[in-house]
């Protein structure tokens, strides 16, 4: 779709963020980038600061210092709500979902807001064919067709994980942002959710943060690795395999490779 | 498929209605003032329904709303009265004995001060935010108390209720049909608005406050919009109220008002769009009968409120008809 060769600037980019909880420093002057097309893994081993990284992408949290481009304008001014309308489609690590919705309302909540008409007061959301067929093709393309008319709290934790995919598609953002879309998959739903997010990745570039190496392997085109708030290395997947620093810093101790 | 609520709310609100008509027939009168009672607090029940029930703001000051409604009427019919006109300078505004007029200003009027109250309190959230809506409130009481031009403490009496072209308001039965109706239509409107893209987007919010941030709306937004179609259906029934009782005081605007209309909105269902019509009925008919056996009859009011929270959490239309079908 889009040749990574001819986008002047990439469609996101991290100049130098730093952010500190009182003594605690979440992340240490973070630059990163993710191209058109491509899918960015972040990994690091548990409280490295990814998710961190990601609320201050999303603008959740205000980086103390840094800045934060889309398609190489500034979007640090913008609230998280502007943000989102610009095009930021994020997951959460832990299902932020209206529960007593069906999955079929989360999602058509998050084509609603994509096309506009929030402030409407007397038609029927759920009977607007625009938006619920926008809803029902995202729940369809993650696996969720089935469970539709479900109530959120009655379907399973994996089916919630991929619910969270399902809103951001409706939303059809220009970058997603993916805090560990496999938690708790199990093994047919990670492999399911990896061939998945490979398709995705030409519609819009994918910054995916996660745990599962055999997801991360079989996904990533370049790969960052964040320990103790700051970024060790980046490069495509045979630079970080031989990278020496990341198997001290991390890899080395787990035999994961 | 017709589902277990709607039969309920159909049978709810045919018996609203049949028995005022009945007691028409049979002379009645007292107990159309109940039924008419009934329809009024409903009214403002479901106002605060759109609040509570959807956004899941707990308001501890729509007093406030039901208080300026009831004080427009009052106002402006003490104008009527006295042919004085409210205003002299720099133009004449002059009373009114017209329902739709005495209406109109009270829906405005307490839109306005929900937008004031619900822009700065919808800031906070949680326990600041009823203490906030609760602090207005009693802003609003003492003001009215100390209010002398209109009778301060003692209130004001309307003489004679106002008017409503083509009805004879001092006929009971007619009264209670311009309320009912002014009920059905407003739950015809808080229905449509729950099934909104609106009803929607705020239900979100309530469950899930980062969910709706990260898809990109307000929830500020939703709250304060929602703050103020509750606030304005809820003055419009404290006008209606005044024009009821043919008197308002300051005991409108108190918190004891806004907890009661918390109460049974609680006890009907919160949330349930019949809830506050239900919760009403309720409280009006264990205020007359059991208010005629005890002072403290709010002691078994307290009682079943005690039981519903604990053991029915959907309230009355909740045991009755089971758990909420989400929008369809
Ligand atoms: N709001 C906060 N206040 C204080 N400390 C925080 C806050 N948020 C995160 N932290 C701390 O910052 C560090 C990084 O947390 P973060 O959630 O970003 O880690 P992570 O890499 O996403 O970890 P995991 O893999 O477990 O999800 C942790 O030590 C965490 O305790
Ligand atoms: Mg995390």
């Amino acid at each position: 779709m889009t040749d990574p060769n001819h986008s002047v600037s990439p469609v996101l980019e991290v100049r130098g963020v730093s952010k500190s909880f009182g003594a605690l420093h979440a992340s240490r002057d973070i630059s990163l980038d993710l191209r058109a097309g491509e899918i960015h893994a972040l990994i690091g081993p548990n409280g490295a600061g990814k998710s961190t990284l990601i609320k201050q992408i999303t603008g959740e949290l205000r980086p103390d210092r840094g800045s934060v481009l889309l398609n190489g304008e500034p979007i640090d001014h913008l609230s998280r709500m502007a943000r989102a309308q610009r095009g930021l489609g994020r997951t959460f690590q832990i299902s932020a979902l209206a529960m007593d919705f069906t999955v079929l309302q989360n999602a058509v909540l998050g084509a609603l807001v994509a096309r506009g008409g929030v402030f409407r007061f007397f038609s029927n959301v759920m009977r607007d064919r625009d938006l619920v067929a926008r809803a029902s093709e995202a729940l369809d393309r993650v696996g969720l067709a089935d469970v539709a008319q479900m109530r959120t709290a009655d379907i399973s934790h994996g089916q919630r994980r991929q619910l969270e995919v399902a809103i951001a598609l409706t939303q059809r953002p220009k970058l997603f942002l993916m805090d560990e879309p496999m938690a708790g998959l199990g093994a047919g739903g990670s492999q399911s959710m990896t061939v998945f997010l490979a398709s995705l990745r030409q519609e819009a570039p994918i910054l995916l943060v996660e745990h599962d190496m055999d997801a991360v392997f079989a996904l990533a085109d370049r790969i960052s690795v964040l320990v103790y708030g700051q970024i060790i290395a980046t490069g495509t997947q045979e630079e970080i395999r031989n990278s020496v620093e990341v198997q001290r810093a991390y890899l080395g101790e787990e035999d994961a490779l | 498929m017709i589902r277990r609520e709607q039969m309920c709310n159909a049978a709810v609100i045919l018996l609203l209605l049949a028995i005022p008509l009945w007691a028409h027939s049979a002379d009645a009168p007292f107990v159309i003032t109940l039924a008419t009672k009934v329809t009024i607090l409903a009214l403002a029940g479901v106002g605060l329904n759109i609040a509570l029930g959807i956004g899941g703001l707990v308001s501890l000051g729509h007093a406030v709303f039901f208080g300026i409604g009831g004080y427009a009427t009052g106002i402006l019919a003490s104008h009527a009265q006295t042919y004085e006109p409210l205003l002299q300078a720099p133009f004449v505004i002059e009373g009114t004995n017209q329902m739709p007029i005495i209406w109109l200003v009270a829906v405005v009027f307490s839109a306005l001060a929900a937008l004031v109250i619900g822009a700065l309190s919808l800031r906070t959230s949680g326990v600041y935010f009823i203490m906030i809506t609760l602090a207005f409130g009693q802003m609003f009481y003492y003001f009215a108390i100390s209010w002398s031009a209109y009778g301060g403490e003692d209130g004001l009496s309307i003489w004679v209720r106002n008017e409503f072209p083509g009805a004879n308001t001092l006929v009971p039965l007619h009264f209670f049909l311009i309320c009912f109706a002014i009920l059905c239509a407003v739950l015809w409107f808080a229905a449509r608005l729950a099934r909104a893209p609106f009803g929607l987007a705020l239900a979100a919010a309530r469950q899930n406050q980062d969910r709706v941030e990260a898809v990109g709306i307000t929830p500020y937004r939703l709250r304060l919009v929602a703050f103020v179609v509750s606030g304005a259906i809820t003055g419009l029934a404290g006008a209606l109220f005044a024009d009821l009782n043919r008197f308002v005081s300051p005991s409108m605007l108190s918190w004891h008002t806004s907890g009661e209309i918390m109460i049974f909105v609680i006890i009907g269902g919160v949330g349930r769009l019949f809830g506050p019509v239900v919760g009403a009925a309720i409280f009006i008919l264990l205020e007359h009968f059991l208010g005629g056996i005890s002072e403290y009859w709010q002691i078994y009011l307290g009682g079943f409120l005690l039981v519903i929270v604990l053991y029915a959490r959907g309230g009355v239309i909740g045991a009755l008809a089971g758990r909420e079908v989400a929008h369809d």
